[in-house]
């Protein structure tokens, strides 16, 4: 009896709503909504959308970084590169007299959450434009979703190719990893390396595809891949795989991963008696590296972004300056990709005919020779960007540069 | 009327309130609210789906978050890899299109329902002898192996996850669907554990719940209800992950891990364990608070997991009990004992 | 072949670590029949407590550890500093653990008195100092958290009043359960504000070296060092149990709580007894990992192992010391033989849960434990 009254009580209701919802003509609002492909964005939207637009006195610009969780410092370094970046250019009086606004979000080192976040500020703040993120999977995350809303998203120090794959509205200010492993598996032939072998963390996306390319360039210098292990990010226990890749003893450990597990990684490398120097990328570069390894990384080397805090280049001192002011220490290649990165956005909009998310992108994608702290920045064809990479050595306490290699030298 | 008849003209009647509220809402809310709705209605199927195993059988699975991860790789699977090797993919089944979304979407949420059904019945049958916490230890670690087995298969993405699903949830790109999809699972579901309540078998169910060994003396099937319960629940959790992928167009297995089991489980229980309208309402709360408590993002689990003690202490039985909110709340008949899980 | 047993070396001082931990979880489940969800976290917090008494030190006081790179002869100074730590942090979880029982799961045997609201107003009351004083660790932090507890303690005694009006003083197993997952929750998310998401890295504090065993093996000071502690700790515990009043009365209550209660034994008494000796033992775990392996610290890192030394305990036999012990040794070893097989690497957390699965559905008892007939 209950039953049959509920049905009843929806039928009448059902019919009623129908009636409501079609007479609002819901044919001409649903033509209008087919901005979004059914594959999920993975090309150029191509519907009359440009994005969003400056509403109110303050140009609302967005970030998703990784301020807590295990890549922290990350997301910190990074973020007070852009906050700096952002502050200079509202004291010089801002955009045609409008100041800029940064709003933050935190996406505590986690992929979902960085969806969330930049949804949040795409179409809940309105931001006009997206600064973020460090990881390449969390900057994957967040392009998919800019992308589809057509906001233009610049990421820092994400190196993974597959990034800016993600559409034309996503750029990045540093090299991509197809440069960068090269450079690092040229480096490791040049130091005279035959065999090396390799520990990935298998849960990210810029270490698997670091490997990959590492291995392509040392097997093409003549090198030879004795040995390839695996780990997750938040592993705690590596001496199986470090032994395991001491059986064939390798002149050198590939470790593509994030600062937080090398110094662990390293350490264990000794006790097994691995006693070989440990290569990496710039997934080291972090204050904490050396506090985790304590003297196991003496020697060791990994590639990294050009910057480094000690140049004589006006320009990048007095970015050294400046920071060291605000926050009382050195700023690292991280802090400085943030600043670079606000600053290409800052000279996008000041270029662009139109401050809406088409106009940014289109004014990004011719920008050329920007004069940034870690080198020219010229965004190509892929909207990456073409620069030298330098090979940093651990010494002690510290790590500086060691080497440089710029693109053709690994012929690209 | 027909008995059909009546059946035909509520479905109709239902997909007309889902598609009307649907449109109506997406006009006039912003995307990320609207977002926040549909994933509400996702965790209300989560919970309630959980409710049919944990609430109205009596198991305590804490794995749940298995068979939702089972679900949206299982339907992601469907539509970038099964698919397009298909070939008669690019005629009726094309995705972008309006028919070809629908039946893609339908399609993903079957195929998401049997292979979760198909894993409900591989975690429930070898459990069924056990009993209490142990049950509910051997869940949680069905739960892990199941999250550490996706990990490890490339072809889904592995451990960086899988990106690039195509968005069959906004089928033909008319973004207010979502609304309507997982609405219409959360009914379906709602009514799928309330009719199976007030069924002859449903009692079995309850009966399972109140006192095993006595239902078994009576000639239950307590095998029979047992794994039903947990397929069942496993189908509809499967269906959720479906919905779930697409929306969020990229799926890690690190967003189906123990703490997500255990966020489901704590929906149900503070709603009440056995109490369908608990789990809806704890459900959207749960869901929805942390969103619009963003600037207190960091002490949001702090809050939850005291707010989890403290009503375990206090209220064991959650907010509603084993009491539902339905037509006879609102009759001014009598009120008999009206309640569809026996006494509060 | 050389790999096997240099990972048994290895298996063997993780399998240490486990152990210390499940002998908490089958203290507890013998006498409460209860999971203690919480107990994985009691173990990070010896280790960040380990942490910080070895590093940073709280609110300026600090124990004056040597860095033994610049002051080799310092040696022996740090080592009797450490060990001197190591009691201090197992006397602070020890605490923890008391703390944990009486107001978690006490209430549900005892039911709710006032004095529980004023715990549960401390807890409401952690964003306070975090949001208001420079940081949780320091003076100022302390007090108005425990101002701010007692406030919202006394806001918090009517509202417990009247949503226990009808209070089902329940001995279900399942609530237990389900508040020892809130207790795990509240413990990693409160550690991750209290103590922040920054992974930490102790320094070295004691002399470390490699020996050279026959076969080509290798073996570290470090992993030595953390046998023996887990040996005399498990010693100590031992002879705690058999030889002593109280450890008496931990077994007798392992029996029959209520014969147990007849025969005058204070239960409640023994059962905080029994907490604290379990999360003492946690504790030790925590500072051994934090202070020997110099691994990552972050404040869910205790859920895997806390996880794995579960299934190591019930391995054993829940409510069983030694089945605890080998269960322990037992999942260290497999979960390194595991991971030294390539194509099996990222499965080794899944093999704690598969042990699991199989011993729960062949042998429920355990290794050690006996079968029990459930009564109708």
């Amino acid at each position: 009896m209950k039953r049959r009254n509920f049905l009843y009580q929806a039928a009448v209701l059902g019919l009623a709503a129908a009636t409501m919802g079609g007479s609002v003509g819901c044919k001409d609002k649903s033509a209008e909504n087919t901005t979004s492909n059914g594959t999920g964005g993975t090309t150029s939207s191509d519907s009359g959308a440009r994005g969003n637009k400056v509403t109110g006195d303050a140009i609302l610009v967005g970030e998703f970084a990784s301020l807590t969780g295990s890549t922290a410092t990350f997301g910190t370094a990074t973020h007070n590169g852009i906050q700096l970046a952002i502050d200079q250019a509202n004291a010089a009086g801002g955009i045609n007299g409008k100041l800029i606004k940064l709003i933050t979000y935190d996406d505590r080192s986690k992929a979902e959450e960085a969806t969330t976040v930049v949804t949040k500020l795409v179409t809940s703040d309105k931001v006009i434009a997206v600064l973020g993120e460090v990881a390449s999977t969390r900057s994957i995350a967040g392009a998919v979703v800019c992308q589809s809303n057509q906001v233009p998203m610049i990421t820092p120090s994400s190196t993974n190719p597959a990034v800016t794959q993600k559409g034309d509205y996503i750029f990045r200010v540093c090299f991509t990893d197809d440069f960068q492993a090269a450079v690092v598996g040229q480096f490791a032939k040049d130091q005279g390396y035959k065999n090396v072998g390799t520990l990935v963390d298998i849960k990210n996306d810029y270490s698997v595809g670091f490997a990959k390319v590492f291995s392509e360039q040392f097997k093409k210098g003549g090198g030879t891949i004795t040995g390839e292990q695996t780990y997750q990010e938040g592993d705690q226990d590596f001496k199986a795989q470090l032994n395991a890749l001491k059986a064939n003893a390798p002149d050198a450990i590939l470790v593509p991963g994030y600062y937080s597990e090398v110094g662990t990684i390293a350490r264990q490398a000794l006790e097994v008696g691995l006693k070989v120097p440990l290569i990496g990328g710039d997934g080291w570069d972090s204050p904490e590296l050396i506090k985790g390894a304590g003297t196991a990384l003496e020697g060791a080397f990994f590639g990294d972004h050009n910057f480094s805090a000690k140049s004589t280049d006006p320009a990048v001192k007095k970015f050294v300056d400046d920071f060291k002011a605000k926050h009382n220490t050195e700023p690292d290649a991280l802090a400085a990709l943030g600043y670079d990165a606000a600053g290409l956005l800052i000279a996008a909009m000041k270029n662009a005919k139109e401050l809406d998310g088409t106009g940014i992108r289109d004014a990004l994608a011719e920008l050329k020779d920007f004069a940034g702290v870690t080198g020219k920045i010229s965004i190509d064809a892929l909207r990456n960007a073409r620069k030298s990479a330098v090979i940093m050595k651990v010494t002690g306490a510290t790590f500086d540069i060691f080497k440089t290699y710029t693109p053709e030298q690994v012929g690209l | 009327m027909g008995f059909w008849l009546k059946r035909i003209i509520g479905l109709l009647g239902i997909f007309g309130v889902l598609y009307g509220t649907s449109f109506l809402l997406y006009d006039n809310i912003q995307e990320y609210v609207f977002k926040i709705i549909v994933l509400c209605g996702i965790y209300m199927i989560l919970a309630v789906s959980l409710n049919l195993i944990n609430g109205i059988t009596g198991q305590f699975s804490i794995g749940h978050a298995g068979f939702y991860a089972v679900g949206a790789y299982a339907a992601s699977a469907w539509s970038m890899l099964i698919l397009p090797r298909l070939t008669f993919s690019d005629t009726f089944l094309k995705v972008g299109t309006l028919s070809g979304d629908v039946l893609n979407m339908i399609v993903s949420l079957l195929f998401a329902g049997l292979c979760a059904g198909i894993m409900g019945l591989v975690v429930g049958l070898p459990s069924l002898r056990l009993r209490g916490d142990y049950l509910a230890i051997v869940t949680l670690g069905f739960g892990e192996v199941i999250r550490i087995v996706i990990l490890n298969i490339d072809e889904l993405g592995g451990a960086r996850g899988l990106s690039g699903i195509p968005n069959v949830l906004q089928s033909g790109g008319i973004k207010h669907l979502p609304f309507f999809w997982t609405y219409l699972i959360v009914i379906l579901v709602i009514l799928v554990s309330r009719n199976l309540l007030s069924s002859v078998r449903g009692l079995t169910f309850l009966a399972v719940r109140e006192d095993e060994i006595a239902a078994d003396a009576m000639g239950v099937n307590t095998t029979k209800v047992k794994v039903t319960a947990f397929v069942i629940g496993a189908i509809f959790a499967g269906m959720a992950g479906a919905i779930f992928a697409p929306l969020n167009l990229v799926i890690t297995p690190d967003t189906f891990n123990m703490d997500t089991s255990i966020i489901i489980t704590t929906m149900v229980v503070l709603g009440g364990t056995g109490s369908i309208t608990g789990s809806v309402l704890a459900a959207a709360f749960l869901t929805a608070m942390p969103e619009v408590l963003r600037g207190m993002q960091e002490y949001r689990l702090i809050i939850f997991s005291t707010l989890l003690i403290v009503v375990m202490l206090t209220r064991p039985q959650g907010l509603f009990g084993k009491k539902e909110i339905g037509w006879h709340s609102f009759s001014r008949r009598k009120k008999r004992a009206v309640t569809l899980g026996g006494t509060a | 072949m050389q790999t096997v047993l240099q990972n048994l070396i290895y298996g063997i001082q993780l399998g240490s670590i486990y152990a210390l931990i499940a002998l908490g979880y089958t203290m507890v489940y013998g006498v409460l029949r209860l999971i203690n969800f919480a107990h994985g976290e009691v173990y990070m917090v010896g280790a960040f407590v380990g942490y910080y008494v070895c590093t940073e030190g709280v609110g300026g006081v600090r124990l004056p550890f040597q860095d033994l790179t610049a002051h080799p002869e310092a040696a022996g100074q740090n080592v009797a500093l450490a060990i001197v730590a190591l009691i201090l942090t197992m006397a602070i979880c020890a605490l923890l653990g008391v703390i944990i029982e009486r107001f978690a799961y006490r209430p549900l045997r005892n039911g709710l008195k006032n004095g529980d609201a004023h715990f549960w107003g401390l807890a409401f009351a952690l964003p306070v100092p975090l949001k208001f004083a420079p940081s949780f660790l320091s003076l100022q932090g302390l007090t108005l958290w425990i101002v701010s507890g007692i406030v919202f303690g006394f806001l918090l005694r009517p509202v417990m009043k009247a949503m226990a009006r009808r209070i089902v003083l329940s001995s279900s197993r399942l609530n237990a359960l389900i508040t020892a997952i809130g207790v795990s929750l509240l413990l990693q998310n409160g550690g991750l504000k209290v103590f922040g998401a920054n992974p930490k890295f102790v320094p070295n504090i004691v002399p470390e070296k490699s020996l050279d065993l026959p076969f080509g093996l290798q073996i570290q000071t470090n992993s030595i060092v953390i046998f023996l502690v887990a040996l005399v700790l498990m010693g100590i515990l031992r002879y705690i149990v058999l030889y002593t009043q109280r450890g008496k009365a931990m077994r007798a209550i392992s029996h029959d709580i209520e014969a147990a209660k007849l025969m005058g034994i204070d239960t409640d008494r023994i059962i905080s007894f029994t907490f604290a000796l379990g999360a003492s033992l946690a504790g030790a775990a925590g500072f051994l990992v934090a202070v020997m392996t110099h691994i990552k610290i972050t404040p869910n890192f205790g859920v895997l192992p806390g996880l794995k030394a579960f299934v190591a305990a019930v391995l054993g036999g829940a409510g069983n010391i030694p089945g605890a012990v080998v269960g322990g040794l037992t999942m260290g070893i497999a979960e390194n033989q595991v991971s030294g097989i390539q194509s099996l690497q990222s499965y080794k957390d899944a093999v704690a849960f598969v042990i699991l699965i199989l011993i729960l559905l062949l042998r429920p008892a355990g290794l050690f434990g006996k079968s029990v007939p459930e009564k109708v």
